[in-house]
């Protein structure tokens, strides 16, 4: 039996960035990975760090990040998550495309996000790339992106350096709870214990809630993505558009990185495990090339999968569990849950060290969903 | 199933070895100096390692370095080869032109 002072299930970008905040507040904290670091979610995501277009709710999360941890992980991790930030883009084609982003706008101006509604030649000047039919775009000067694996190999790297211990290879298979509190975790063949339990296990993490009690109303929806050859610079946005088909930006490296949507999800799928069907790929091509007709003779190096733990409302859930003292949840990121993931991480510490986040998340609580009557 | 390991740090400083510079990965231009500090700061399998360094992500996905990648991952942590599990590998099986890939006959 091994012991620590908290215990995080899961080692993806949320584990493993709370992981990194508790160790350099010197808590024992051990992070228990059932398959290898960042395997889920964190490693197969668009990589895109914004604060337009998000929730309210997740609103400070995303500006603090922007404004306060973003701009120094690369040197507080000692490892490049090739930050950028130089705007997001989200393209319109016509009149109902313009509604939805000015709706978009209207909704992140409120609470002061410097995002505005630009025409077809300012989108032009930005973006040199994008077809003639692009009539209008939102604009958010301070969005932009990052390398999601390297971020989340960033925060394990630096949380082993500081204490943290990481097992790879332990599934959890049920929260262990004593007199009303919870006690530890129990693998396949071993009990781990600890005062505090962090579930950050993405979507696995409602099943291993449920050994509490406790239920979560999450579902599982397959997302595609790709990467191109190298390309020159060419642009530095985060692109998206109104329609929602296409999203992605050129990587550090060359290669552009892009994912979208059928418009199928999430009824089109019930695989197991995060395979490319045959249909995904082709359509994101169709749609990136109504935006950007250059990438024609452009080559797909790679395509993958990855799956979204989507909570019935697109917000997830970063809450204690008031019937199991002890226990965290960390989880239902659905879909936008690296441009946050540092401020989870400290968030979270601060909950755990001082007793109160310094900024609340009564707004993630896990008995928030209620049914209509 | 993935087996259990745990990622203690390494008591003893990072070593060089004179053949470090030794490029791996072509295609990235990535060389076993870099692979095993990689591995020294805790990527200790051969998909952290492509994540961590981008060992091969390139044109020919890994078809060249993977053997020698391994063999390095399994002298830096004494393993046995045959337990070292190589990333899986992704479509499409050589790169192809985006306008091709789009034409899969549901037209625009
Ligand atoms: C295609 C795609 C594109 C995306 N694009 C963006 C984007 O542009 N911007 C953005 O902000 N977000 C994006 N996301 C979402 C983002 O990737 C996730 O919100 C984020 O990675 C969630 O991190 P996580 O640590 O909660 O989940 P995960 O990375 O899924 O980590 C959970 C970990 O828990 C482990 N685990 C599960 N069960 C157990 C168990 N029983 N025992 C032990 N360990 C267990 C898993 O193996 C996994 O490693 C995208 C997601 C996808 C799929």
């Amino acid at each position: 039996m091994i012991n620590a002072e908290v215990i995080i299930v899961g080692g993806g970008v949320i584990g493993s960035s709370i992981a990194h905040y508790l160790a350099k507040n010197k808590v024992d904290v051990l992070v228990l990975e059932k398959n290898d670091i960042g395997s889920g979610a964190s490693s197969r995501n668009g990589g895109g760090i914004r604060q337009s277009a998000r929730d309210l709710r997740e609103m400070p999360l995303a500006i603090h990040a922007v404004k306060n941890l973003w701009p120094y992980l690369s040197e507080e991790l000692g490892v490049d998550v090739e930050y950028h930030q130089k705007g997001n883009l989200r393209l319109a084609k016509n009149n109902q495309h313009l509604k939805v982003l000015e709706k978009i706008v209207e909704h992140g101006q409120s609470v002061g996000l410097d995002l505005k509604m630009i025409d077809g030649d300012q989108v032009k000047e930005l973006c040199p790339f994008v077809s003639h039919e692009v009539i209008g775009a939102s604009y958010c000067a301070t969005d932009g992106h990052g390398n999601p694996m390297t971020t989340t190999l960033g925060f394990y790297k630096r949380a082993r350096e500081l204490g943290a211990r990481f097992i790879t290879g332990e599934s959890v298979k049920s929260l262990i709870i004593k007199k009303g509190k919870i006690s530890g975790v129990k693998t396949l063949e071993n009990i781990y214990e600890a005062p505090i339990v962090i579930v950050a296990s993405g979507l696995e993490s409602r099943s291993i809630a449920n050994t509490a009690g406790i239920d979560l109303p999450m579902q599982k929806v397959m997302l595609e993505a790709l990467i191109t050859e190298d390309q020159s610079p060419m642009f530095s946005q985060m692109i998206g558009t109104a329609a929602s088909d296409f999203y992605g930006h050129q990587t550090e490296h060359g290669s552009f990185v892009f994912g979208g949507m059928t418009g199928l999800e999430p009824f089109d799928s019930q695989e197991e495990n995060a395979v490319t069907r045959n249909i995904a790929a082709p359509s994101i091509c169709r749609a990136i090339l109504g935006y950007f007709p250059f990438f024609e003779n452009v080559k797909i190096i790679r395509t993958w999968s990855g799956f979204l733990d989507e909570m019935v409302d697109h917000v997830p859930v970063i809450s204690k569990v008031e019937e199991v003292p002890g226990l965290i949840l960390a989880c239902g990121f659905s879909g936008h849950g690296y441009g946050i993931s540092p401020a989870v991480g400290q968030l979270i510490a601060q909950m755990i060290v001082e007793g109160q986040p310094s900024i609340s998340l009564e707004a993630f609580k896990y008995d928030r969903f209620k049914p209509r009557v | 199933m993935s087996k259990i390991i745990g990622r203690a740090l390494k008591k003893d400083d990072f070593v060089e070895m004179p053949d470090d510079h030794i490029i791996i990965c072509r295609c990235e231009e990535i060389t076993k100096g870099e692979i095993r500090r990689a591995i020294y700061e805790g990527m200790y399998t051969m998909n952290e390692i492509k994540r961590y360094l981008r060992v091969g992500m390139g044109l020919c996905q890994g078809q060249t370095c993977n053997k020698l990648v391994k063999a390095i991952v399994a002298k830096e942590l004494g393993l046995d080869m045959k337990d070292i599990e190589i990333p899986i590998p992704r479509s499409p099986a050589r790169p192809i032109a985006m306008k091709a890939y789009a034409d899969d006959g549901y037209m625009r």
